[in-house]
């Protein structure tokens, strides 16, 4: 070291294991994740938007039947299907041996939320297929009403358990929101199936669109609010930067700007419905882009992974115990 | 080392005769319930394997990393110079069955020295320590890897290991950001995961994992778990003993993940890039699955509500 005076001898340099960054402390090996950033692609957010879509359609299809509302009901189920068509097609393009997506389809495991997830997917898939085939062909009426009613019961569990797929792993921000991500997710799916079915419906017929549409919408900026606040300080880091933080920001410009267009303005014009619902169509898919990238963005750092470890070892023992490891 | 004994199969049992009840631990959640072909290993049952790594012998000679891409075939990693000491492997992962890390301490070694541990120091350096450490697969108890995956392509051995089976794993990278050791991951351009076996091949004939054979200093030992599990807390009394009180065994009780590779350390996990106190994360089924049953329920309710007032 050049610094150092002629007789002091010169210091190898290390490369410190400690990590020093700002108010850390903690300690890592070479500032090196501790675990992997997950494999998934672009498709799985888009998944965890399409499934949410579809399956908060379906009971809302099934509700307009009710309702004797047939132009909101059929909007309200094509987009399930088309959701629920959409969806197998991206999560078989996300495998690493796509042709072996049946593989899936070999056990049940309820462990696994990917293999009760894929089992969701698959009946709420063949029920909505089955449930329009049906209506349009006019053939077997009662099989076509039990199918919807069964596709109505799948889909709130086709749209929060993708959240369970993501909280059940060791990236930090997602498997410490457990609690409030299938929240969130349950929100933006109701958002987005209420803005898709007001765009699709005559502004008359789509008063419970609209109203969905709202209510999801301020349910999914309340959630996210919540989510962060409940992950702490530290954990709420990955969304406060990055793309998580752009693709958070643009969500809930969208998410507020469509709700407000579609709350205020889309009763009267079916305009301002198309263009509110697009809004909060694209601040739902935003906002499960958000969440998707965070998970990268903490997995990366392993600050996340050791610090909330310390605190919990540090309750575990006292501020002196042995510790664990 | 375990000798050759004319039936290599036959090994001191632990009772273990179900593949998801290991060391008396019953799993039912790890059950599938569609059994497919044998659901217990029956009367094939082996004591559960281990690797017990003893870092404080640990010489960095990676002899550890070559044996296993050697025996297991496992593509060459040419990542360049990190500049991390002697670490150039990085990471484990899909071609990284075994990592040997290296860390570089201000710390007196004389201790370690008296204690006939072979960190090494440099001449002149009295204050400079090396900690060298062979990371592997923990192939844990409550392995989140083998929860989670939905074909079964990971599934628990004979042994009480936890192997993929490249012939069902479609790539769906579950896994590997289920674990919290970040084992697991997904080969480039082949797409399915890989990652340690405990060299199942070889232990079906009853020999040891190659890096346990190629190993020089006898750091990574191989056998019975309970076993090891003794040595290794006998070898942490007598290198306390010896001075080394930063020493400590990693995973080396069937508690929390119960891992069947466990570690002797000479500081902080955290330093050898593991996990200080990793949760386990698949088996908190009440706070995973019932908040999506609520919000599943406040979903369902929330479009009934939308409906309160009139259909249109």
């Amino acid at each position: 070291m050049t610094e150092a005076s002629p007789q002091a001898r010169p210091q190898p340099r290390l490369r410190s294991p400690v990590s020093e960054g700002p108010g850390n402390g903690h300690r890592s090996y070479y500032g090196q994740p501790i675990i992997k950033e997950p494999t998934w692609e672009w498709e799985i957010p888009f998944y965890f938007f399409t499934g949410g879509l579809a399956g908060a359609s379906a009971p809302l299809a099934l509700l307009a039947d009710l309702g004797a509302n047939g132009r909101l009901a059929r909007a309200a189920r094509l987009t399930a299907l088309a959701g629920a068509t959409a969806s197998p097609v991206l999560l078989v393009m996300d495998l690493g041996r796509p042709e072996r997506f049946y593989n899936m389809l070999r056990v049940v495991k309820p462990t696994s939320p990917m293999s009760v997830g894929t089992w969701i997917l698959s009946v709420f898939g063949s029920a909505t297929g089955a449930a329009v085939a049906t209506e349009v062909l006019g053939v077997f009426p009662r099989l076509g009403r039990a199918m919807r009613v069964l596709s109505a019961l799948l889909g709130p569990a086709l749209s929060t358990y993708t959240a369970v797929l993501i909280t059940d792993t060791s990236v930090p921000v997602w498997h410490e929101a457990r609690r409030e991500l299938p929240l969130v997710f349950a929100a933006s799916s109701a958002a987005s199936a209420g803005a898709a079915a007001a765009m699709l419906t005559p502004t008359k017929d789509a008063t419970p669109a609209r109203r969905l549409a709202v209510g999801g919408a301020l349910a999914e900026l309340g959630g996210t609010v919540l989510m962060k606040r409940r992950l702490g300080s530290l954990l709420a880091e990955p969304y406060e930067e990055g793309e998580a933080r752009r693709f958070d920001e643009l969500s809930k410009a969208c998410t507020s700007v469509g709700a407000l267009s579609m709350a205020f303005a889309g009763r009267r014009s079916r305009a301002a419905a198309v263009a509110g619902g697009a809004m909060i169509l694209a601040g739902a898919a935003l906002e499960r882009w958000s969440v998707f990238r965070a998970g990268f963005q903490s997995a990366r750092d392993p600050k996340y992974t050791v610090v909330p470890q310390r605190e919990r070892l540090r309750e575990l023992n006292g501020p002196n115990g042995p510790g664990r490891g | 080392m375990s000798e050759a004994t004319g039936e290599p199969n036959i090994l001191p049992g632990s009772g273990t005769t179900d593949a998801y009840n290991i060391d008396g631990i019953d799993r039912p959640e790890t059950r599938p319930l569609i059994p497919l072909g044998q659901k217990s290993y029956d009367g094939e049952a082996q004591p559960r394997m281990g690797f017990f790594t003893d870092t404080t012998v640990c010489i960095g000679c990676k002899a550890c990393e070559v044996a296993c891409k050697e025996w297991n075939d496992v593509p060459a990693t040419l990542m360049g110079l990190t500049g991390n000491s002697y670490d150039n492997t990085e990471d484990l992962g899909a071609d990284a069955w075994r990592h040997v890390t290296f860390i570089e301490q201000r710390k007196p070694v004389y201790v370690q020295q008296e204690a006939g541990l072979g960190t090494p120091s440099i001449e002149g350096e009295p204050d400079f320590r090396w900690l060298m450490s062979s990371d592997v697969c923990k192939h844990c108890t409550a392995a989140p890897c083998l929860d989670v995956c939905p074909t079964g392509a990971l599934f628990r051995t004979e042994f009480g290991t936890v192997v993929v089976q490249e012939d069902i794993c479609n790539g769906c990278g579950y896994c590997v950001p289920a674990c919290p050791f970040g084992v697991l991951d997904q080969r480039e351009g082949d797409g399915r995961v890989w990652k340690c076996t405990m060299c199942y091949d070889r232990q079906k004939d009853g020999l040891e994992p190659a890096c346990a054979q190629a190993c020089p200093t006898d750091s990574i030992q191989y056998g019975p778990l309970e076993e090891l599990r003794e040595k290794a807390n006998g070898r942490l009394e007598m290198v306390v003993e010896a001075g080394a009180t930063d020493a400590r065994l990693y995973g080396a009780d069937e508690e929390e993940y119960g891992m069947g590779a466990f570690f002797l350390l000479l500081d902080e996990p955290e330093v050898y890039g593991l996990p200080p106190d990793p949760e386990i994360v698949s088996r908190k089924f009440g706070s995973l699955w019932g908040s999506a049953a609520v919000a599943a329920g406040a979903l369902a309710a929330g479009v009934v509500a939308a409906f309160v007032g009139g259909s249109r």
